[in-house]
């Protein structure tokens, strides 16, 4: 085949791959539900332990409870969007040796399997995001603080899904070596978990682990949007908080394809 | 019978984990990756107590024996009741028929089938989590204290073994497994991570009577950490059990409204 003709062409596979992705995941409805009400059922109860230890404290905290409140909503409602879950397809085709048909199409691997990625974040997150929103909105969600918040908050939402679509492509890649176990995968999810703000908002954590928070590119994907929400973020450091994100979303697609290429050379399938 | 019952059980379990070791590198990392994990939502609470320095009067010691009894009771439910939690499996394909036609009980027969080795690593850093806490506790150790941490972890055992089975009875008639029950048995792991008075009202009802999970940790740890205690102490794993035996007898009911599927 001339790849050469395709050349000008990869962003419109990329989109086509990602929309039709994007349409079948539409279609997981129950499923949806089920997780809205699983993320409800956690506001609720991490909700409870954070009012418990601010009213156990005078001191003052860098978050106000009301603010922590909102933070963590806008964690359950938008958890779909973090790189946990692995695209089983990718795993299946891995496992089996299906992945030789990714590698006929004539789109570079990793590129196929990060619009993949983006609709896996995307879809399930729009799925499950309002009947999360509708109901925080009655327990401590507060809605952001002005037309600037709001659109810095939409602004950092793109940068998150960025940096957790090219994350979960480069943890989906390490399945390459470790067929059998998932082990590296699962110890990126332990330090996204706990690194992006989802346990509990990085402000809140002590000080001397601020600066490297700062530096790691987790908080891209959860902390900086609600930063943003919550007003947090003034304009003169809006750039710099995108930046960070667009870095660590390219980096971090460029490293994926990298090592994608690297693993596609060694690569043995079993079976005929 | 019940003791042949038992060395049956025990070849099931030695065929499983025989099973897993064969994938010794890919254990390992798994078992790690677990250990960093629930170390990581440690971390987590640490962070917090480090900030606020105490919940409700409890200080991290005092979370940290609630937190290691949760942890290991869940670890063992999960490992040892793998069967049920994986069961959605057996009624859609189908596999659920052929246990029927064996001259032993199902529910045994589901109990058996694996013992997850993984599982391992959440029951290792509890432990970790329990000891340390306790050493820090000075607890007036005797007899009846080790007897009552043994209690509450059985205690713990049955009420999360027994969600388990509800989880899975539920399959007879969903056929798939229905999601929205992860969010009772892990949101009640969740919950008994803490003391409970620190929850509301109806919430802590509700994970001490319906779905008694919180309370075999909550009452123990009062008495031992001396902010309470009396013949309720004593009582409230008990509610676990009785949770176990209203789920085991649901599964009977259930698995007599079995009407198969497949073909």
């Amino acid at each position: 085949m001339d790849r050469t003709n395709l050349l000008g062409r990869p962003l419109t596979a990329f989109w086509a791959i990602a929309r039709a992705r994007f349409l079948s995941l539409l279609q997981y409805r129950t499923a949806a539900a089920a997780g809205a009400f699983t993320q409800i059922v956690f506001g609720l109860i991490r909700i409870m332990i954070f009012e418990a230890f601010y009213r156990s404290s005078v001191g003052d905290q860098p978050l106000t409870l009301e603010q922590t409140i909102t933070y963590i909503w806008l964690g359950q409602a938008l958890f779909a969007l973090q790189p946990y879950t692995i695209d089983a397809d990718l795993r299946n085709g891995i496992m089996t040796g299906g992945v030789v048909f990714d590698l006929v199409k004539p789109l570079n691997l990793h590129s196929f399997w990060l619009a993949r990625s983006v609709s896996n974040r995307l879809a399930p997150c729009l799925l499950r995001i309002l009947p999360v929103l509708i109901f925080a909105s009655f327990y401590g969600l507060k809605p952001p603080g002005g037309w600037y918040e709001g659109c810095a908050f939409g602004l950092a939402l793109f940068g998150a899904l960025a940096v957790s679509s090219a994350l979960s492509t480069l943890i989906s890649t390490t399945l390459i070596w470790t067929i059998a176990g998932d082990g590296v995968s699962r110890l990126f999810v332990a330090m996204s978990y706990l690194f992006s703000g989802l346990i509990i908002p990085l402000a809140l954590f002590p000080d001397w682990a601020q600066s490297l928070l700062a530096i790691l590119p987790f908080r891209a994907m959860a902390d900086t949007p609600f930063n943003a929400y919550l007003g947090r973020i003034p304009p003169n450091e809006l750039g710099m908080a995108l930046a960070h994100q667009w870095g660590w979303a390219i980096g971090l697609a460029l490293f994926g394809r990298w090592i994608t290429g690297r693993a596609v050379r060694r690569i043995v399938t079993q079976g005929g | 019978m019940r003791l042949k019952a038992l060395s049956l059980w025990g070849r099931y379990a030695m065929i499983s984990l025989r099973a897993q070791m064969q994938y010794r590198a890919s254990f390992w990392a798994l078992l790690i990756a677990s250990v960093v994990l629930h170390s990581a939502e440690f971390f987590g609470i640490w962070a917090l107590f480090d900030r606020f320095g105490q919940i409700r009067g409890w200080s991290l010691a005092e979370i940290g024996v609630c937190y290691g009894l949760c942890g290991i009771a869940f670890a063992l439910a999960e490992g040892l009741g793998r069967g049920f939690d994986a069961f959605a499996n057996m009624t859609r394909y189908g596999h659920f028929d052929r246990l029927l036609l064996r001259p032993l009980s199902t529910e045994f027969q589901v109990a058996a089938q694996e013992v997850q080795l993984m599982r391992l690593g959440r029951l290792v850093q509890a432990s970790v989590v329990l000891l340390v806490s306790l050493s820090w506790l000075n607890v007036d150790w005797s007899p009846s204290i080790v007897l009552l941490l043994i209690w509450c972890l059985v205690g713990g055992f049955c009420a999360f073994y027994g969600l388990l089975i509800v989880q899975a009875t539920i399959c007879f008639w969903t056929i798939e497994s229905l999601e929205a029950m992860n969010a009772i048995t892990y949101g009640g792991v969740e919950t008994a991570q803490f003391p409970l008075t620190i929850y509301r009202d109806g919430f802590r009802r509700f994970f001490t009577f319906v779905v008694p999970v919180a309370g075999m940790n909550y009452l123990p740890v009062t008495y031992l950490v001396g902010k309470g205690g009396g013949w309720e102490v004593w009582c409230a794993p008990l509610l676990g059990a009785a949770f176990l035996i209203v789920a085991l007898r649901f599964w009977r009911f259930g698995a007599s409204k079995y009407a198969s599927t497949g073909s």
